[in-house]
């Protein structure tokens, strides 16, 4: 193993005592402390580092950040992760790595051959064939020819914390304008937050040779860093970066690896005042034959590898540029000691300031690189003169261009704001804002320095004036920044099949060409046909190119062609780092009764019983099926005594002198005539006319109920009255409490339940007369404070007794005590089910499935006649007046006594396959008729009483009798008892 | 009237010799005239469905499709493409069935390779009562020829192995899975440019970049027209395919309609090799996901209920849906997000569709598509057939305005409608 | 995640609070002396435009107001946030 043998031996930032083992594509490598991955096997010579996405082309590093189009890799390891750029991931020891998309490697691809076939798979090709005989014969080899990195196959070791902030400020960079705009606003006292993508501040100061003041920039940029780490008032987060702008200035900011934990990330949520965008601007790719060579390399990038990581990425290089920051580029790569065969400057004119940057070396103006010579790497360019004229070709193993540069708006249009087209700079820039944003420096299209930390200044000024603060003014550093002005080539003369807009995708100047060709000439229908932009660099060094190609080509101005969404995220960001913490238990927060551990602990199969409680199923005991656990848990309660835990049922107290009045505008029957100490079941509609809930409520005193909602409906139905008297009714004096969690309760049911009352020991008259159904006492019981309630969900003798939670374990002991010599056992939700079912008693997702009426259900009784208006009264008698025939519930009773019938199955006339005319909403084996039966909605129903329906399956149908929907005590003598 | 310039592999080769340039545009661009039979509004998957449909089906081509911006950019634009017929009433099941099944023929009718992929849809079930609504739905999806098949959890776990979560100690273990072997996924855009070439190739006018501003009614109330920018366009018969901006125009007539504006987002992951084959819905967590051929996950799952006419998406949405999905997939926390989007679209009052005349005498609307992109071959064919008779078909029937009148409504959520 | 300010508790994130639906015309005080059309609009027929619109909002976990809120559907600024109706 060599040691990086391309490596300046001095410079950059780089720590060279501290070198670093890894391999890449199965090999090994050594780089340093300070690297990323790109640029230590840029130092390791390796130049093939990629395969493309469609053609197999090798691809060699063409950028330093984010930016970086062709690079991706797969990292193995604890780090495992995907399609992650090269130039984004530092390097650390015992890093292993392989290119995405090849196989073996990158050197040596199998994938390569599709090249031979590219002419004959141009953009949409696929639209055109692959039809016959059908697409599923070539899909699965597509499939698996598509995608970059595998897919994550073990959950990452360790955690994702999510954290929120509040600031003042957010500034998202922190570049020359950013930490400018930091330091305004950091010394003006306000709260600040300014996070950077990269490793360490100075964002393209790292990767130049400028000065300030006469001294170097990063001196400058480690002044402010050290004076914002002094300010109580500043978070200062580096290698994190704010993927998404939402509403209301809310900030996504991902921290990779935060600092003095073990977390692996950190997804910030940050609610700012006010923000500045001072992301800088990424440059553009210049488009001709053969710009996707390994050796053509963006020019910033080119100048980034000599002067931050000491790395010549060539030794005789030709730079291509249409604007002026490329000289100053080429100045740092020949001192870093790359010979300079010429710039080709597709400009004309060419500014006295940048010529006299590169002293010595040929300018080509007016100019291009017409075409690549080589074929795993670049060694030599033609260039020709862009008006015509014979070319010259220039050997040279490094290619460096630049298209101009593109601010970073990505952000700043996130947020809505509007971008335009700046004729000038040839791009677009941040124009009228949305929210309470600006953008500063390179962002905002000022690419000098000079001008970038004036930006940072006045966009912290104006933020704080904003924020009803003010800020002084700097002073401002000098720097030895040149003017920046560009001239846009958007193709090179002969650019076509070879010449790459998006590089990632491996859409060409041909391709865009064709879809405009075939009328798809809307940018957007050029983007989706090609699939320019689509890739995970999510077209950043190519979509303007692209838009300037069509532009061209329309002999529109780019601005007319308009531009692509910008949508989060800036950089991708893992899954697991947006969710944070909410993984496990904590996704539905469970709510359990004070009875759980008892329940569990003696064999309950436990149910998701809605709002997020869970309840008992059924108590498996040994040797029983399921189905004998459910009948005997049953008959208990028909023939004996069983006990439930009804805790999380919802309870409401409705306070206030218009109690009355108002309980009797949401439920469908009167509540206000109720005696003290008496109660009375009730159904609640929508305004739409359909049952909502249903429940009972009790007179507790004149002026004070206490209803009960279904458990899973309780929050709902809280809401709902809330929203009828805050918004509605704010005159009427009621109060709601919502008591589901200050009660909890057991019921004890079924024929003995009174002996065990009372064997529990009470201090209420347990006598019918004295306490008949329909009643609540209050009093103790097993000397517990308690408020009984005769209330039956079963159908038999029942009390419910409620308890503070605290003293249901208590109550619940007590009960299993005393009614062990009646054969007590604990009930499930499945036994309820049946004993509701032969009682005929509705349940909500059952027989109330959003589209019922009380009158489908047979309970007209409900429907008060006395009240003139009640929620849900108009909508009823609308859509009743209408006379469309209506589904009524009805009992079912399978002619075959021993064929259950699956609940939900279709009703049809004769069973024929044809349009329902209802279906089964329950069926259950009745402990009492010893038989399967069960309840169904049918058109007409209750007419067909007596007759029969078929019950459509998708290989028999079954044929049941239509009778009465209640099957037990029709009379209700047991329940009163 | 042109001839539809053939697409096939052999043609493919031909026009590579050529170096591709014979290739002819997909649509035409004709001038914009002040008249046509009739007028689509909204050159979305419904709207360009509609225009096919009229021209094959009905021999009506004097027909204008305008759309604001460019064809195929609706809600065709930007949805999860999951086609799929798993529905629970006897009004919805037919349709959407139909639907499925034109969607299986379309690459040949339209001679425009949809990438039509019948990967199934396999529904985790992880309470009882979702389990009972797969079974209510399953039964009465098989009296119209839709399939759902139950299979066991080591079945499921067989069939989509990244689904490493959802056992027995979880939050809300899996109870059993339920597979709709009808559904399918395919290529958004391919559907609206194979719409819009075949529609164009038989003489309907497509026009983009002509936003329609006002309606235009006569003396008599009906409606004669519209206005753009590009000036106003006259006809009998005008047709609404516009989705959330079906009440803006129709507003501009008097006319109001019992639809809300709402957004619906969905985002995608960094593209990676094959790891899911099927369509995973996960109904109790509230998330779904697929795999596209160029092998990003496909992922959607929470809508907001809020009025919106945005196209982003809200962060507590999506950190629901992302959590929801770890919770089954943790492995996927190591993927990325790589592009997150919205669209806006309209919802009845009772969450169902609205093809249907209106009061305003030839204005007709087809709007209320929460979740349209499975109804694009089955709504055009309504839509067209409503636009050339004035009658509904049997298949769009049920879903006429004329339902609230009684307050019919046709509820396919099992539950209450959302207010 | 929008910013609405709670007139009780001051500016809180919206997951604090529960979506209310869009804020109808206001019921009619007396359903049967309404037209059975006027009735079927005033159910039916929210408002909905691109633009400012009325919503409820309850501050569920926050002071257990009710809110109406004047939001706009496409910038989602809120231009009012009152309690009760």
């Amino acid at each position: 193993m060599a040691a990086d043998p391309y490596r300046l031996a001095e410079g950059g930032r780089i720590d060279r005592s501290r070198p670093l083992r890894f391999r890449f594509d199965g090999r090994d490598y050594q780089g340093f402390a300070g690297d990323t991955l790109a640029s230590a096997l840029l130092a390791n010579g390796v130049r093939i580092a990629a395969r493309s996405f469609k053609y197999h082309r090798p691809r060699g590093v063409m950028g330093a950040g984010v930016e970086e189009p062709a690079v991706l890799v797969e990292l193995k390891g604890d780090a495992a992760s995907g399609n992650r750029p090269a130039t984004t991931v530092p390097l650390t020891e015992g890093l292993v790595a392989r290119s995405v998309n090849a196989w073996p490697s990158a050197r040596f691809d199998i994938g390569a051959a599709n090249q031979l076939a590219a002419r004959f798979i141009p953009a949409g090709f696929y639209y055109k064939t692959f039809k016959w005989p059908d697409w599923h014969l070539y899909e699965p080899s597509i499939r698996r020819a598509a995608g970059l990195a595998s897919a994550p196959k073990e959950p990452p070791q360790g955690a994702y914390e999510a954290r929120h902030a509040h600031t003042d400020l957010l500034i998202a960079g922190a570049g020359p304008a950013g930490l400018m705009a930091a330091l305004v606003a950091g010394r003006a006292g306000a709260r600040v937050m300014i996070v950077d993508e990269g490793t360490e501040a100075g964002g393209a100061l790292l990767n130049r040779c400028l000065t300030l003041g006469g001294q170097p920039a990063l001196d400058w940029v480690a002044a402010v860093v050290a004076e914002l780490a002094g300010m109580e008032n500043v978070i200062h987060l580096q290698n994190a970066t704010v993927w998404a702008y939402r509403e209301h200035n809310l900030m996504m900011v991902q921290e990779r690896a935060p600092a003095n934990s073990s977390l692996l990330g950190r997804n910030w949520r940050v609610r700012a005042g006010q923000v500045i965008t001072a992301t800088g601007a990424i440059e553009r790719m210049m488009v001709f034959q053969g710009n996707d060579r390994p050796g053509v390399m963006l020019a910033s990038a080119a100048q980034a590898y000599v002067n931050r990581w000491a790395v010549p990425p060539g030794r005789r290089a030709v730079v291509f540029t249409n604007n002026d920051s490329a000289y100053a580029a080429t100045a740092d790569i020949a001192r870093a000691g790359i010979e300079v065969a010429a710039i080709v400057d597709a400009r004309d004119g060419v500014p006295d300031h940048s010529r006299a940057l590169v002293p010595g070396i040929e300018v080509l103006a007016g100019q291009a690189v017409t075409s690549v010579r080589g074929g795993r790497r670049v060694r030599a360019v033609s260039v020709a003169p862009i008006r015509g004229g014979a070319d010259r070709q220039l050997d040279c193993d490094l290619l460096a261009v630049s298209g101009g540069w593109n601010p970073a708006v990505h952000l700043y249009s996130q947020s809505r704001s509007k971008i335009a087209w700046n004729e000038g700079l040839a791009t677009f820039v941040p124009d009228a804002p949305a929210q309470a944003v600006r953008a500063a420096g390179a962002a905002n299209g000022a690419m000098e320095l000079d001008r970038a930390l004036q930006e940072g200044v006045a966009a912290a000024l104006a933020a704080l004036g904003d924020l009803g603060r003010s800020g002084q003014v700097p002073e401002l550093p000098g720097s030895d920044d040149l003017p920046y002005t560009v001239s846009p080539l958007w193709t090179a003369p002969g650019a076509g099949a070879k010449s790459f807009l998006d590089i990632q995708n491996d859409v060409t100047v041909a391709d865009i060409e064709l879809a405009l060709r075939e009328g798809y000439s809307n940018i957007e229908h050029v983007k989706r046909y090609t699939t320019g932009g689509m890739g995970i660099d999510q077209g950043k060094t190519g979509n303007v190119n692209i838009i300037g190609a069509v532009a061209e080509r329309q002999g529109k101005s780019p601005d007319e062609v308009g531009v692509t969404t910008f949508r989060p995220p800036y950089t991708p960001v893992e899954f697991g780092a947006i969710a944070g913490r909410r993984a496990g238990p904590v996704v539905l927060p469970y709510r359990h009764t004070p009875l759980t551990r008892w329940h569990k602990n003696n064999g309950a199969v436990m149910y998701e019983a809605g709002a997020r409680w869970r309840r008992p199923g059924y108590y498996r005991r040994a040797g029983e099926s399921f189905q004998d656990t459910v009948n005997r848990e049953a008959r208990t309660v028909r023939e004996g005594v069983g006990i439930y835990d009804g805790a999380p049922l919802g309870k409401y107290e409705i306070k206030g002198p218009d109690a009355g009045t108002f309980l009797d505008w949401i439920y469908t029957n009167v509540m206000s005539s109720l005696t003290v100490g008496n109660g009375r079941y009730g159904l609640m509609l929508t305004d739409d006319g359909l049952i909502l809930d249903d429940g009972v409520a009790f007179r507790l005193a004149p002026d004070r109920f206490l209803i009960s909602t279904s458990t899973g409906n309780a929050d709902a139905v809280g809401q709902y009255m809330e929203k009828l008297l805050q918004i509605e009714r704010p005159d009427w004096r009621v109060k709601i409490t919502n008591v589901t969690s200050q009660w909890a309760n057991a019921t004890i049911c079924g024929p003995k339940a009174r002996e065990v009352m009372a064997a529990m020991g009470s201090d209420i008259d347990l006598s019918p007369d004295a306490f008949p159904f329909m009643a609540f006492r209050d009093g103790h019981v097993a000397d517990l404070p308690a408020r009984v309630v005769r209330v039956s969900f079963t159908g038999e003798l029942s009390f419910e007794v409620n308890v503070r939670p605290r003293d249901l374990p208590a109550l619940w002991k007590a009960a299993m005590a005393a009614g062990a010599p009646f054969g007590i056992a604990p009930v499930g939700s499945e036994a309820n089910h049946v004993l509701r079912v032969e009682k005929g008693f509705l349940s909500l997702g059952h027989e109330v499935d959003g589209t019922v009426d009380p009158h489908d259900l047979g309970m007209s009784w409900v429907m008060s006649k006395k009240k003139d208006d009640f929620i849900g009264k108009r909508s009823v008698e609308l859509r009743r007046a209408s006379g469309r025939p209506r589904r009524e519930l009805v009992g079912i009773r399978p002619l075959d006594p021993n064929r259950q019938v699956p609940e939900g199955a279709p009703l049809t006339p004769g069973g024929r396959k044809e349009a329902t005319e209802g279906f089964v909403t329950a069926c259950v084996w009745s402990v009492v008729e010893n038989r399967w039966l069960g309840l169904a909605l049918l058109t007409d129903g209750r007419a067909r009483i007596g007759g029969r329906a078929h019950v459509r399956l998708p290989d028999e149908v079954i044929e049941v009798e239509l009778c009465d929907p209640i099957f037990h005590d029709p009379k209700g003598e047991r329940l009163r008892s | 009237m042109t001839i539809m310039q053939r697409y096939s592999a052999l043609s493919l080769l031909r026009h590579a010799l050529g170096s591709h340039r014979g290739w002819a545009p997909a649509w035409q661009s004709p001038p914009l005239r002040d008249r046509y039979q009739a007028i689509i509004v909204g050159a979305g998957g419904h709207g360009l469905a509609a225009a096919y449909y009229l021209a094959k089906e009905h021999g009506l081509t004097d027909v204008a499709v305008l759309e604001a911006g460019w064809l195929g950019g609706g809600n065709v634009a930007r949805n999860t493409v999951t086609i799929r017929s798993n529905y629970m009433r006897d009004e919805s099941i037919p349709f959407y069935v139909k639907s499925v099944a034109m969607f299986d023929g379309l690459t040949r009718d339209l001679n425009f390779n949809m990438m039509h992929s019948k990967r199934t849809m396999v529904d985790v079930l992880q309470t009882w009562g979702m389990v009972r609504d797969r079974r209510r739905r399953k039964l009465i999806m098989d009296i119209y020829g839709s399939t759902y098949e139950d299979i066991p959890v080591a079945e499921l776990r067989r069939r989509v192995p990244a689904l490493t979560g959802g056992g027995p100690d979880s939050r809300l273990p899996i109870l059993g899975a339920a597979v709709h072997t009808d559904a399918a996924v395919n290529r958004h855009d391919a559907v609206a440019w194979g719409y819009a070439r075949a529609a164009s190739a038989m003489g309907v006018a497509i026009h983009q970049q002509t936003p329609v501003t006002r309606l235009l009614r006569g003396p008599d109330g009906a409606i004669e027209g519209v206005e753009t920018p590009r000036g106003t366009v006259r006809a009998k018969t005008v047709a609404l395919a516009v989705s959330g901006h079906t009440t803006t125009l129709t507003e501009t007539a008097g006319l109001r309609l019992p639809l809300r504006t709402i957004n619906l987002t969905a985002f995608v992951s960094e593209p990676v090799k094959p790891v899911v084959d099927v369509i995973v819905n996960c109904p109790d967590l509230g998330v779904y996901l697929s795999q596209s051929d160029k092998g990003e996950l496909v992922i959607g799952g929470a809508t907001d209920l809020g009025q919106s006419f945005r196209r982003d998406i809200k962060q507590s949405v999506f950190e629901d849906t992302v959590s929801a999905l770890l919770e089954l997939f943790p492995a996927f926390a190591r993927l990325k997000l790589m592009r997150q989007w919205g669209g806006h679209l309209d919802m009845a009052h009772d969450a169902s569709p609205i093809v249907s005349m209106t009061d305003i005498p030839g204005l007709i609307v087809s709007a209320g598509w929460w979740g349209g992109y499975k109804a694009i071959p089955a709504g055009g064919a309504g839509l067209a057939h409503l636009i050339a008779t004035g009658r509904p078909d049997p298949l769009v029937a049920p879903f006429g305005l004329n339902r609230f009148r009684n307050l019919d409504y046709v509820v396919e959520t099992g539950t209450t409608t959302a207010r | 995640m929008l910013l609405i300010d709670c007139p009780f508790c001051g500016p809180r994130n919206e997951s604090e609070f529960s979506f209310g639906g869009p804020a109808l015309t206001p019921r009619p005080s007396d359903p049967a002396a309404v037209s059975d059309a006027d009735w079927v609009d005033w159910l039916t027929v929210p408002p909905n435009p691109m633009g400012l619109v009325e919503e409820r909002w309850w501050h569920a976990r926050g002071c257990g107001s009710w809110l109406t809120i004047c939001r706009h559907t496409v910038t989602h600024e809120i231009t009012e946030v009152r309690l009760g109706r």
